[in-house]
C-alpha cells in the first residue's frame, strides 16, 4: 500500500507530467484561459489516464512484451511483439475514448456536458500516450502499481492546469510587454511554476 | 499542358515552404508541437534527430494522406491518420534503435510521442486532407523546418550555457574555468526550456507586430 501512495505522489509532484515532461503542452496552453474549462478538461484527462493506463498495461504484459504471450501456448513463449506497442497503444487510447465518450453520454448527461467538448481532444493529448510510454519504460509490477501512476500523473496534470488558468485570469489585468502577451507569458509563467515544483524532488514516501 | 499546369515552385507553392518559418511557424505562433519541442533540448544532437524524425514522419505522413484524401471517408478520418502516423513512426523508431541506439536511448518515449504530436496531426487535417501531393509535401518540409529551427535554436543555447558544448564538443575555453567562469546547471533543467522559447517567442514578436496577441 506505501508504494502505491508513494507512487501516486511521485506522479503528481515529482514526475509532474507538464513541469518535468511538457506532455499535454497543447491543449495546456489552448484550454488554459478559465478556471472553469481548465477544470473540465483535467478531470476528462485523470478519468481517461485512470482507465487507459492499466489496460496497456494488461496489453504489454499479457500479449506485446517479449515472451508475453506464453500464456497462450509453449511455442509462442519467445515471440517479440513489442514493436507493435506504439500503434496497439494509440488504438486502444482512441477507441477508450470513444467508448469513455458513449458511457458517460448514456449514464450521465450532466457530466457529458461539463467534459463533452474535451474528451475527443483527448485522444490526441499527448499526456495520455506519454503515460502509456513511461509506464512500459518503467516496468511497473503490478496493475495496482501502474493504475495508480496513471491516476496520479493525471492529478498532476489536472493541478497544473488548473493553477496556471487561475493566474492566467488574473494576469489579464496586469500590464504585460505587448511582445510577451498571451502565448510568451504562458510560458514564462509555466517556466517559475516548474523551477517551483522542483523542490518536491526528493521526496519519497 | 505544361501551361496549364501551375509552376513547380511557383509563388504560391514557395509561399507554403516560406510562411512556417516565421509568421505562421508552428511551434511560436500556431502553438503546435510544444511537448516535444521542450523536453528533447537539453544538447543539440538530440534536436537535430528529433527534428529529422519529425521532418520524415511528416513529408511520407503528408504525402500519403494527401494521396488518400479521396478514399477516407470523413467519419473514420482521425482514425486513419493515427494509424498512418503510428506505422511512420514505429519505422522510425525501429530505424533510430538499429544506427543511432544512444541518441534513441537519450529520446525515450518522445519518438513514440511523435505520434501525438499536434504539428503531425494538425497539419494531415488541416492541409493534406484537402490539397494535392505536391503543395502537401511542400507543405510538410516547411513545417518541419520550422519546427526544427526553434528546436535547434533552443538547444544552441540551453547547450551551450548549460554545459559549455556544441554537439558534444567543448567550445568554451579551459581558461575561462580557471578564471572562474561555470557552467549554469539551471540551463539544462527543464524549465528553463520554457523560459528559453518565451524569449524566442518575445524576440519575433517585437520584430513583428502582427502577430501580437491579446492578453
Amino acid at each position: 500500500m506505501e508504494d502505491l501512495v508513494n507512487i501516486f505522489v511521485k506522479s503528481v509532484f515529482i514526475d509532474n507530467m507538464i513541469f518535468a515532461y511538457f506532455l499535454g503542452m497543447c491543449s495546456y496552453l489552448a484550454v488554459s484561459k478559465t478556471v472553469k474549462t481548465a477544470v473540465g478538461l483535467g478531470a476528462a484527462v485523470i478519468f481517461v489516464l485512470g482507465i487507459t493506463v492499466p489496460i496497456n498495461y494488461l496489453l504489454e504484459n499479457y500479449v506485446l512484451k517479449a515472451g508475453a504471450l506464453a500464456w497462450l501456448s509453449d511455442d509462442l513463449a519467445d515471440v517479440d511483439l513489442s514493436f507493435l506497442s506504439f500503434i496497439m497503444f494509440i488504438a486502444v487510447i482512441a477507441s477508450m475514448v470513444q467508448l469513455v465518450e458513449m458511457i458517460v453520454e448514456k449514464i450521465s448527461p450532466a457530466l457529458y456536458g461539463a467534459l463533452g467538448i474535451f474528451l475527443p481532444l483527448i485522444a490526441v493529448n499527448c499526456s495520455i500516450l506519454g503515460g502509456a510510454l513511461f509506464m512500459q519504460e518503467r516496468q511497473y509490477s503490478t496493475i495496482a502499481e501502474a493504475t495508480a501512476f496513471g491516476l496520479g500523473s493525471g492529478v498532476g496534470w489536472l493541478l497544473a492546469i488548473v493553477a496556471i488558468a487561475a493566474i492566467r485570469e488574473k494576469i489579464r489585468y496586469s500590464n504585460v510587454p505587448a511582445p510577451l502577451r498571451g502565448l510568451g507569458i504562458t510560458f514564462i509563467i509555466t517556466g517559475l511554476m516548474g523551477i517551483a515544483f522542483m523542490s518536491f524532488m526528493g521526496i519519497q514516501l | 499542358m505544361a501551361e496549364k499546369k501551375e509552376a513547380l515552385f511557383s509563388k504560391k507553392n514557395r509561399k507554403l515552404m516560406t510562411d512556417p518559418l516565421d509568421g505562421a511557424n508552428p511551434i511560436s505562433i500556431q502553438v503546435l508541437g510544444i511537448c516535444s519541442a521542450l523536453a528533447i533540448t537539453v544538447q543539440i544532437e538530440q534536436a537535430f534527430v528529433m527534428s529529422l524524425s519529425v521532418l520524415a514522419v511528416m513529408i511520407f505522413g503528408n504525402i500519403i494522406v494527401s494521396a488518400m484524401r479521396n478514399l477516407i471517408p470523413s467519419r473514420i478520418r482521425i482514425i486513419v491518420q493515427l494509424v498512418v502516423v503510428a506505422a511512420l513512426v514505429i519505422l522510425v523508431n525501429e530505424l533510430l534503435k538499429a544506427f543511432l541506439p544512444d541518441v534513441s536511448e537519450k529520446l525515450s518515449v518522445f519518438v513514440g510521442l511523435i505520434i501525438t504530436n499536434c504539428i503531425i496531426m494538425g497539419r494531415l487535417e488541416a492541409f493534406a486532407l484537402g490539397n494535392k501531393i505536391w503543395p502537401s509535401f511542400l507543405d510538410a518540409i516547411g513545417n518541419a523546418i520550422g519546427y526544427a529551427w526553434i528546436l535547434v535554436a533552443v538547444a544552441f543555447f540551453r547547450e551551450v550555457l548549460g554545459s559549455g558544448k556544441i554537439f558534444g564538443l567543448q567550445i568554451i575555453p579551459e581558461s575561462f574555468y580557471e578564471a572562474g567562469y561555470m557552467n549554469n546547471n539551471m540551463m539544462i533543467l527543464p524549465p528553463m526550456a520554457l523560459i528559453t522559447v518565451a524569449l524566442i517567442i518575445w524576440a519575433q514578436r517585437s520584430r513583428n507586430k502582427d502577430l501580437i496577441e491579446e492578453n
